[in-house]
């Protein structure tokens, strides 16, 4: 059964995020108080064959471990949608 | 002659350069397509810069997977000379021949100027010819060049003396001194052997004594020196 997948993939955190303080900075400057912590990532979406939401979980793992984040730099979070 | 193997990727865009300073070292270059799956007798590769699969997802993370790979990854393996100039650098980091990763520069630009490296180890297959800690100045050009790793490999690498490249300040120099925020100053590093290296700034550029300077020229002449010192062994 097809499985609709949502990943975020996320600066780790404590590694400087250039793009996160700058649009954090330009939201201070549009007047929105009290912003912090402004990290920008990516967003991936994919449908997958698999026999369980689980098992679809399981295959994005692997994908994310070797090639849609990088372990080094990058935290990831994998949404499965349920069905 | 020692045959050198330059490999083009879907935007590469640095080969001609690279193989002509590859010649002009005494070495023949030869293109090399990045599907096929041997080096055709190489005895060295080099990965050159430009925008592999348009650095989609991040830089060399796709060029990782390229047919050309697997046989890059076995020349490594067996003590062979591999070079990653910038894009090549990040693709070394992507496929795991080198430690850590390479960031979006920390001023948020893509940066293009030339920069003063300090040589940090001439142990390598393409630094003999310079003199210990020998500042030389060739050009950066990249979006993606702060070389970021865990805090245990950047200790190991300079315990090491795996950092063989460094940004360094030259007085007089009115440019901010490390380009992309770089950890450590790191401009280029290698593994243990010295066998496998990668570096952010081009030498190929500035390789031909007609441009005003011959600073990245010892980088191939060093790599030919050292194939041919293998070749008599």
């Amino acid at each position: 059964m097809t499985h609709r997948v949502h990943v975020r993939v996320i600066p780790r955190t404590g590694l400087l995020d250039p793009q996160g303080q700058a649009v954090e900075h330009a939201l201070g400057a549009l007047g929105f108080a009290g912003v912090s912590k402004v990290r920008i990532g990516k967003a991936i979406e994919l449908a997958i064959e698999a026999s369980s939401p689980r098992a679809a979980e399981d295959q994005v793992r692997r994908m994310c471990e070797q090639l849609l984040a990088n372990p080094v730099t990058e935290d990831f979070v994998i949404e499965v949608e349920r069905a | 002659m020692s045959r050198v193997a330059v490999v083009r990727f879907p935007g590469s865009n640095c080969e001609t350069e690279t193989l002509q300073a590859i010649e002009r070292a005494g070495g023949a270059g030869v293109l090399l397509d990045y599907r096929e799956t041997s080096l055709g007798g190489a005895e060295a590769v080099v990965l050159p810069g430009g925008f592999s699969y348009g650095d989609y997802l991040r830089s060399g993370a796709i060029a990782r997977f390229a047919p050309v790979m697997q046989a890059i990854q076995a020349h490594a393996a067996a003590g062979g000379a591999v070079v990653g100039i910038c894009n090549g650098f990040q693709m070394l980091c992507e496929a795991h021949l080198l430690p850590g990763a390479l960031l979006r520069n920390a001023q948020q630009r893509f940066v293009s100027r030339p920069v003063d490296v300090r040589i940090e180890r001439r142990t390598t297959v393409c630094t003999t010819a310079y003199v210990d800690g020998e500042i030389i100045r060739i050009p950066v050009a990249h979006g993606e060049g702060r070389y970021t790793a865990d805090p245990a490999v950047l200790q190991e690498l300079e315990v090491e003396g795996r950092v063989m490249m460094r940004y360094v300040r030259v007085p007089g120099s009115d440019a901010d001194h490390n380009p992309n925020g770089s950890a450590a100053d790191i401009a280029g590093i290698c593994n243990a052997a010295g066998t496998v290296i990668g570096f952010m700034p081009h030498p190929e550029r500035l390789a031909d004594a007609t441009l005003g300077s011959d600073a990245g020229h010892r980088i191939f002449s060093s790599l030919m020196q050292h194939l041919a010192l293998g070749a008599a062994a």
